[in-house]
This record gives structure tokens, sequence and C-alpha cells, in this order.
């Protein structure tokens, strides 16, 4: 069993270090340009869609897919690079992150040939906005609790009930979701739900905010009222979505995304620190950045298995579990570390207000995408425990 | 790497699975399993696999070696297996034959120096080496005024101050007072206490990493056969996260470990992208080896808190690992200077290098 936790050593091959200097040129660019600013955490321009169209048109949109669907036919390590990149330079990546990391791959899989040809080019050029419809009230990470009902209607499907958590469903022109369309079976709890493709800003459909303890807004309560969804706009198989949603997963799990999200006052320490440390400061600073480098190492070696077809569930996981509660906890070793900067630091204000917006923005990290408790269950699953 | 491909591996494996079971040399308290594993790891020319044929030794490559290591730790062997192959390495840096028999290094602490006098003769005091009671002979790594020497030194030369580490085997202080080398020669470039530290380092990164595999399979084993309030405690979530949790510190560490194995196997230097992953690899594996362990303790119970049971082979060992060559408070503090010289702009092109 414990074979199974391998994270084979492997380097990024050239072609990616060539993407990762023109990401790089880009990025400062639009910064340049006053697309985007990275210095300004507390920002309300998370939502950016020029800089969607251009992310687009420089092909690193749906990079992985096959070109026919406007893709690149390029690999899940240079996808990496690019994923890394726009996080380390904290680009507004809101608009289209969740397109390319997970609702354009759920699509390529199960949608029928005409919604491919419709939608995935416009993913890859950077003009569409997706969100995930899983979480309800009372359901959370119990999807199995999930009941938002799919009633079979003349020609497709009419939605009631409502979602919750959902981000981006504000700026969303899709949602993928998932809907009871039977209900549980006794010997099996995870039938009955099917995976389907909303088109938002529709009838029938309300988007309402919620404000966050950060002082942004990206979550909703999306309620669904009669609604309609057509018959091909299922996506796989009707009371199958358990099985095809879980397959996916290490796609969600393992990306640089899972240990960078709160990045930016790392680097802003080093800058208040200056060239010449106190012992304490130092010995903080190597620290995280050696368990950072492991993280990332892992996440690569991840990114290696993806390319070589594998489904690395449990490794995803363990990345995942790491990584959150790293950058769950970096704010805070990072106050700890800047308790005794000089007040002469020229950067002190920008790590002042960086560590604001960081520190409120930790508490989420631990539960997005899978919280800590379901994650170790799933570990301890491979392990053999369950 | 519980089944490998590697032939190098695959030999000292069989070795230790003959001559090194755990529960058989943790009930001999005679200690007589000791020349036979040694012997039988000699006649396979591991303790030398990173000695050029033509040195003496059996010229497997620096991954193989590494991998070897990482094998010693999961059978957490206490011979001077990874000692003699560092001081094998480190001799023929400067092309000297390693003769056969038990070897250590000198120093094992990047804070200890041995001094070269313009008499070609060696002085100083090195703390902690391992094994140094065990050693026929020494390689050191020595400063002159403005030169690195690598010597080969008869242990009989030293004197040796007797310690044990807090797993138990030999850590002793050895002192050097003008004492003549069997053979001296300059280091070539690139090589110093720092390349030597980080090599160590790596190679006690590899030995953690597999203690604490071990560490994990014994104890999701005991989880599955100890029952407690009629059922398993396998089955108790609580039980279940923790299990998780040393499952994701023995794969950070195994993950660092053989990055940095990696990483030296492919450089043409110790440059600052090899020392970022050499220093992480004992940085991390540290951190796992205290958290991990305890993790495997509470999952054991009080019996694993028993000297005879096998768990303390492996997580005091791994513990006590974490103090030869640098601890990784050490590293940390050095680590963090390089990152505060080179800049903040300039840490994620580091941390992305590779």
């Amino acid at each position: 069993m414990t074979a199974a936790l391998r994270f084979d050593p492997i380097r990024l091959p050239p072609e990616c270090e060539q993407l990762r200097k023109e990401v790089r040129a880009f990025l400062a660019e639009e910064i340049a340009a006053g697309t985007f600013s990275p210095f300004k955490p507390n920002r309300e321009d998370t939502d950016v869609p020029e800089f969607s169209r251009k992310v687009g048109a420089k092909g690193w949109l749906g990079m992985t897919w096959p070109k026919k669907y406007g893709g690149q036919e390029r690999s899940f390590l240079e996808r990496y690079v690019v994923t890394e990149e726009m996080r380390v330079a904290n680009a507004p990546t809101r608009r289209f992150f969740v397109a390319d990391r997970q609702s354009g791959p759920v699509l390529l899989k199960y949608a029928p040939e005409h919604i491919k040809m419709e939608i995935l080019p416009r993913i890859c050029r950077g003009e569409i906005c997706f969100a995930i419809g899983m979480s309800e009230p009372n359901s959370g990470s119990d999807l199995f609790a999930a009941k938002t009902r799919a009633t079979k209607t003349d020609g497709g499907y009419l939605i009631n009930g409502t979602k919750i958590w959902t981000s981006s469903a504000h700026i969303a022109d899709y949602m993928i979701a998932i809907f009871r369309t039977s209900p549980p079976a006794k010997e099996n709890r995870r039938h009955g739900l099917t995976q389907f493709l909303v088109r938002m800003k529709q009838p029938g459909i309300q988007v309402n905010p919620i404000g966050q303890i950060t002082g942004q807004y990206e979550f909703n309560e999306v309620v669904f009222t009669d609604f309609f969804v057509p018959e091909d706009h299922v996506l796989g198989e009707v009371d199958g979505a358990w099985k095809q949603a879980t397959s996916e997963l290490a796609y969600e799990r393992s990306g640089p995304e899972r240990f960078l999200e709160t990045y930016y006052v790392l680097t802003e320490l080093v800058r208040a620190v200056g060239p010449n440390p106190d012992t304490r400061s130092a010995e903080g600073i190597g620290r995280l950045v050696a368990q950072l480098h492991t993280m990332r190492r892992m996440s690569v070696s991840v990114a290696g298995m993806l390319q070589a077809g594998k489904e690395p569930v449990v490794e995803a996981s363990i990345v995942k579990d790491i990584g959150t509660v790293w950058e769950q906890q970096l704010p805070h070793r990072v106050r700890d570390l800047a308790a005794f900067v000089e007040e002469t630091a020229t950067n002190r204000e920008t790590l002042e207000r960086q560590l604001d917006f960081a520190i409120k923005t930790a508490p989420k990290l631990t539960i997005q995408g899978g919280t800590t408790e379901v994650l170790r269950g799933i570990i301890a699953r491979g392990l053999g425990l369950r | 790497m519980a089944e490998s491909d590697n032939i190098v591996v695959e030999i000292a494996e069989k070795i230790f699975a003959d001559l090194a079971d755990p529960q058989t040399i943790n009930n001999d308290k005679k200690n007589s399993w000791q020349a036979p594993l040694w012997q039988a790891l000699s006649e396979a020319g591991l303790p030398l696999s990173w000695v050029p044929d033509d040195l003496g030794g059996s010229g497997a490559s620096l991954a193989d070696g590494f991998a070897l290591l990482n094998a010693a730790g999961r059978f957490a062997v206490a011979v001077p297996l990874a000692e003699t192959m560092l001081a094998g390495w480190l001799l023929a840096q400067a092309n000297i034959a390693s003769p056969e028999g038990e070897m250590t290094v000198l120093p094992a602490s990047p804070k200890d120096r041995i001094t070269i006098d313009a008499d070609g003769l060696l002085s100083g005091r090195a703390r902690g080496v391992p094994f140094a009671k065990a050693a026929k002979r020494f390689a050191v790594l020595a400063h002159g005024k403005d030169s690195v020497s690598i010597a080969l030194v008869d242990a009989s030369k030293g004197r040796i101050e007797s310690g044990l580490n807090v797993g138990y085997d030999h850590s002793d202080t050895v002192t050097l007072d003008k004492v003549q080398a069997v053979t001296i020669k300059a280091a070539p470039k690139g090589v110093d206490q720092t390349t030597l530290m980080l090599m160590g380092g790596v190679a006690r990164s590899l030995q953690i990493a597999g203690a604490l595999e071990s560490m994990l399979g014994i104890s999701v084993r005991y989880s599955n056969e100890r029952v407690a309030f009629e059922k398993k405690i396998s089955k108790f979530q609580a039980v279940q996260h923790n299990l998780a949790r040393l499952a994701g510190e023995s794969a950070a560490a195994l993950a660092a470990a053989t990055s940095a194995a990696d990483a030296i196997a492919n450089a043409t230097s110790f440059n600052d992208e090899v020392y970022l992953e050499a220093a992480s690899a004992k940085i991390r594996c540290a951190e796992a080896a205290e958290k991990g362990g305890g993790i495997a303790h509470q999952v054991h119970g009080a019996i694993g808190f028993t000297i005879e049971h096998i768990l303390h082979r492996y997580s005091l060992r791994a513990l006590a690992w974490r103090d030869d060559f640098g601890s990784e408070s050490y590293w940390a503090v050095e680590l963090g200077k390089l990152v505060a010289r080179r800049g903040a702009d300039e840490l994620w092109p580091l941390v992305a290098s590779r």
C-alpha cells in the first residue's frame, strides 16, 4: 500500500521553461499596463474580462484540449506552469479558471458533439465564465444529501431547488451542476444524482450574492424555479454523477492553486526583512521555503501522473491536505516573523495590508474543494482502513 | 519504493530481509547480528557503492546509492553503511582509494572544523560523528590557510569519546591532535564543507523517509489488528485521520528526499537550486520525523513505548538522524539567509527552477 504514495521527482521539460518566460513577460506587461495590480489584494477587480480574453488569445486556456475545440494539445505540465505563474502574480483568473480546470474537461468527456463545438472554443478564447453547482443548503460536503430536483418533462427537465456557496454564479454564463433525478437507493446512497449543463441568465433562475468575511463577493445562492434544461444538456449517465465527479477530483486537488493562495505574504516578508535578516527571521523563512518547495515538488509529481494518464486520487488528496493547511497557516507564521520587522522597511504598509487580507482569506482554504476531513477520509481509504 | 527495479536496491533488500529483520535484531541483546550483516553488505560491495572501480569500490551511480540508503532507512539498519558510503564518496572526490572496512566522515556537523597545518598535520574536534567507534578509518575534510583537503586517516590516530544518540547508536566525539594522514590530497573545486554537509544531509533525509514509510506500514497494520471498544481501532475516524496525516508526512519526506537525491545525481555543481533541494529535504524530513513519529507512537499506544516493540527502532533513529550533518534549525537559518540575500523577487524563480 505504501507503494501508492510515491512521488517521483519529475522535472519540468525544457518547453515549460520557455513557456514560463513567456507567461512572466506577459504578466509583467499587463501589470505595467494597469490591467491588474498584484499588490492590491483587497481588490474589487477579481473579475477582469479583458484579461481573460488576452490569456485566451495567448493560447493559455484549454491548453491540453484537442485543437478542433480550440485547444492547443499541449501537456499538463505546460498548463501547470501557466497556472503557477498566474497564481504567484495574483492575476485575476476568476473569470476563466473554473472553466479551464474543471468545466471544460467535464464537457470534453460527457457533452454531445454539437455542445462541445459551441462552447469549448469560447472557453479557449476567454469569453465565458463557469460556475460549479454542488453544495446546497444543509448539504455542503455531504453531496448525497443534495435535494434540488430535476423532473423529466417534454424535451428535457424542470429544475426546482437551491444551490449555495456557488462561486462566480453572479458573473457566470454557464453552470455545471448536479441535480437529483431519482431518490437515493437503499443499497447505494450515491445513486440518483445527474450532472447537467445549465445556461445562466435564463428565466427561472435567480442569483443572490452572499458577502464574505474578506469583504469580497464571490459566493452566491442560486434559486431554480421551474427552470428548463433541455435533454441534450445532460452530462454523462443519468443517476450516475457521483462516479463521474470523483474521478475528476485529482485535477481539482493537486494543482499549485492549492498551496499558493496566500503566497504573496511570504514574498513581502522577504522584502521586509531585507538582505541581512536576524536569525529568527532567517530560520522562519527557511522553514517556510523548505515546506513550500516540498509541496511544489509533490504537486509537480502529481501533474506528471496526470500527464501519464493515471488517476492519482490519494496522492492529490495528500497534496491538497498538506497544501491547504500550509497556506492557511502561512499568513499567521508571516505575522509572527514580521513582528520585529523594522519600522523603516519600505514595504511595511503593503505587508500589513496583505496580511490583513490573507488572514481573512485563510479560514476558507481548508474548506473549498473538499474539506480537510473529507480528504483525510479519502487518504484513509487509500491506506485500506475503510 | 517498496518494489524496486533497481538491482542495487534489490540486492540490498534481500540482505536486509535475511539478516536485518528488525524484530530479530531487537530480540538479540548480544548484537550478534552485526558481523554477518556487515559481511554480507561488504561482499556485495554496497558500503563502497559510490567509489569507482579503479579506487576499490563498486562504482554504482549516485542515484543507485541514494536509493540504497532509502532502503536502509526502511529497515532502520544500525551499521555504518551510510557513513562508509559517504566516506568513500568524499575520498573519491580527491581520487583517494577506499580501503575495506567500516569508515565514517569528519566533520559531521557544519559548525566543527578540522584544520591542516603547514606540515600537513590534521587537528580539530568533530562532535556527533556517527559510528566513529566502529570505524577503522576516517575520511576527513580539512581546511588549510587557503585550501581544502581530503584525507584518509587511521581511526586509531584519533581520540574518541563515546557517546550515544537519541536512537542508541554510536555518535562520538573525535579529536585529532596533529595527526598524520595515510593519504591527503587537495579537494577539487566546488567540494567543501558545505558540499559534504549537503550530501550527508540528503543521505539522512532518505533514511528518515525510509523509516517513516516503515512506521506508516506497521502503524496501519497494527490499527487493523488492535481492537478497542469492540472495534478495530482502524475503524475510528480519529485514528484514520491521524494515519492519513502520517501518510502525508511520510509522502512529503520521501518526495523531498528523492527530489534532492535526483537533483544531486544530475547536477554539475552544488548551485543555489541544488542547495534549495538538499537543505529543504533535511528540514522537511526532520519535521516529518517529529510529526510522523509522534503519530506512529500515538496509534501504537503503550505497546509502542516498550523496548520489546520494534517501533522505536524507526522512530528514535529518525529523530536522531535529524541532528547529523546539520539540524533542521541550522539549515533553515542558512536557507533563509540565502533567500534573503537573493531578494524577494528571486524567491519564486528559485522555487520554480525545476
